[in-house]
């Protein structure tokens, strides 16, 4: 450990100098366009961490629960007396059965949604959460190109709609939550099946929100109304029929007479395991088929 | 031993990686996860100073900024990291004169590193990126970091040195 010399001071400058270019560079190229070489080394990379997450995921699974508890410390005072009258009930149960039957109702209700609709639907966990500090809301799930997922197929989760895929690795694949600014979804409130866009807001703590803009500005939604997704087409990047969420206040601007709804998702974005991604339309018996498909976790 | 001595660097980054998105996703407070390749960056600058540490940080901030879920422009994590590593590397003589030292070394690197990374999504125009949500979670991350950096920088320094035989013999 020689002390820097004027000397090395020099170089380092320099070196300092060609690394913020060379990552400057990266950035450039990468925000230059959709088919820029980035993506190659991002899929590289993908299929490499991918598995790492899958395989932390399934460490990490039994603490997750508890990691959760801190996590809403603040929202659980609120539950107290709710999650006791459940502790009561659990008690009784060993932990793991609970989680078991959880995941079982969950896959029933999306075995039935499938039936209901008519989707092929893969099964997949989640194994991964983006950090806050990334500003972006985006989860790894444990299904990739091997299990038929692509890029903007669908996800959605027992409770509604979760997000789209917007990379597909081999064995993982990254989803864009609906509550990210990125994200844009239509919309129909199904009371008067008036259509809308829902704008995610990108919110980083769990009250996270969407904003919902009708495109009709001569109506107004209701408070309760219930939003469900309005489908693309051909059902990329969203199909249509799924539930997004509950309009819980209504903003009115009374210059231009529009209204935004502000609107509540049904999924717990803090709390996602199991979804399931949209693969494709099927007939109705082979969509409950398709669920169970990866019952090995 | 240049050889050895990347060769161990290359695996604790890719240990570190393999942690902050794997791992750390599952001890987040509020949301914001541990900057554990960062740190690395830092404790390896403290030991070997600016340049490798900024080379270190080029290649740590690249792969972190393609491991999955990561959807942000490529290349502002290495942006960032370059800078870390290269600071933190800078003051590493004054860094090692005592524990609040040491402390204040990290804080200050972990509120440049979070801030660059921040502005330079504001500059590509990255959706999410707005100043008052950095300042939102810069105070729980630079806490967080700090908390986290008494276990890490430790181990780190330990990786570090043990691979070079002169620098215990000088010590012994």
């Amino acid at each position: 450990m020689t002390p820097p010399t004027r000397r090395d001071d020099g170089s380092s400058r320099r070196v300092l100098m060609l690394l913020v270019l060379a990552a400057v560079a990266v950035m450039a190229v990468d925000a230059s366009g959709d088919d820029s070489p980035v993506d190659v080394a991002r899929s590289t990379v993908g299929d490499v961490i991918g598995p790492v997450q899958s395989g932390f995921a399934a460490v990490a699974g039994p603490i997750d629960s508890i990691a959760q508890r801190f996590t809403d410390a603040g929202e659980l005072r609120a539950d107290l007396e709710a999650l006791e009258a459940e502790n009561a009930r659990l008690r009784t149960e060993l932990q793991t059965a609970g989680i078991v039957r959880a995941r079982g109702e969950a896959r029933d209700v999306m075995a039935l949604r499938a039936q209901q609709s008519g989707f092929e639907l893969v099964g997949a966990e989640v194994v991964a959460f983006g950090p806050a500090q990334s500003f972006s809301r985006t989860v790894t799930i444990d299904a990739g190109t091997v299990d038929g997922v692509q890029a903007d197929m669908t996800v959605l989760s027992a409770d509604g709609l979760v997000g789209r895929v917007v990379r597909a690795d081999r064995s993982t694949a990254t989803v864009l939550l609906v509550v990210d600014s990125a994200s844009v979804v239509g919309g129909r409130l199904d009371r008067d099946l008036e259509l809308g866009l829902a704008r995610g807001d990108g919110e980083l703590s769990d009250d996270a929100r969407l904003h919902l803009t009708t495109l009709d500005p001569t109506t107004t939604p209701e408070v309760g109304d219930s939003v469900l997704s309005w489908g693309s087409n051909g059902g990329i990047p969203y199909v249509a029929g799924v539930p997004i969420g509950w309009v819980e206040s209504v903003q009115t601007n009374p210059r231009d007479q529009t209204a935004t709804a502000v609107v509540v998702p049904y999924v717990d974005f803090s709390a996602l395991d199991l979804v399931s991604v949209v693969v494709g339309a099927a007939a109705s018996s082979d969509a409950a088929q398709a669920t169970g498909a990866k019952d090995g976790h | 031993m240049p050889a050895l001595r990347t060769a161990v660097t290359v695996v604790l980054v890719v240990l570190a990686v393999s942690l902050q998105v794997g791992l750390l996703s599952y001890v987040s407070v509020g949301g914001v996860v541990p900057d554990l390749v960062l740190l690395v960056v830092v404790g390896v600058a403290l030991v070997h100073g600016p340049r490798h540490a900024a080379v270190l940080g080029l290649l740590a901030g690249l792969v972190l900024d393609l491991a999955p879920p990561a959807d942000h422009t490529a290349g502002r994590w290495a942006l960032s990291l370059v800078i870390v590593g290269y600071l933190s590397g800078m003051v590493r003589g004054e860094a090692r004169t005592g524990a609040v030292a040491a402390v204040a070394a990290v804080a200050a690197s972990v509120f440049v590193g979070a801030s660059v990374f921040g502005l330079s999504g504001l500059v590509v125009g990255d959706p999410g990126v707005s100043v008052p949500r950095v300042l939102e979670v810069l105070p729980m991350q630079v806490l967080l970091d700090v908390a986290v950096a008494v276990v890490v920088l430790p181990v780190v320094f330990k990786l570090s040195r043990a691979r070079q035989p002169a620098d215990r013999w000088a010590r012994a």
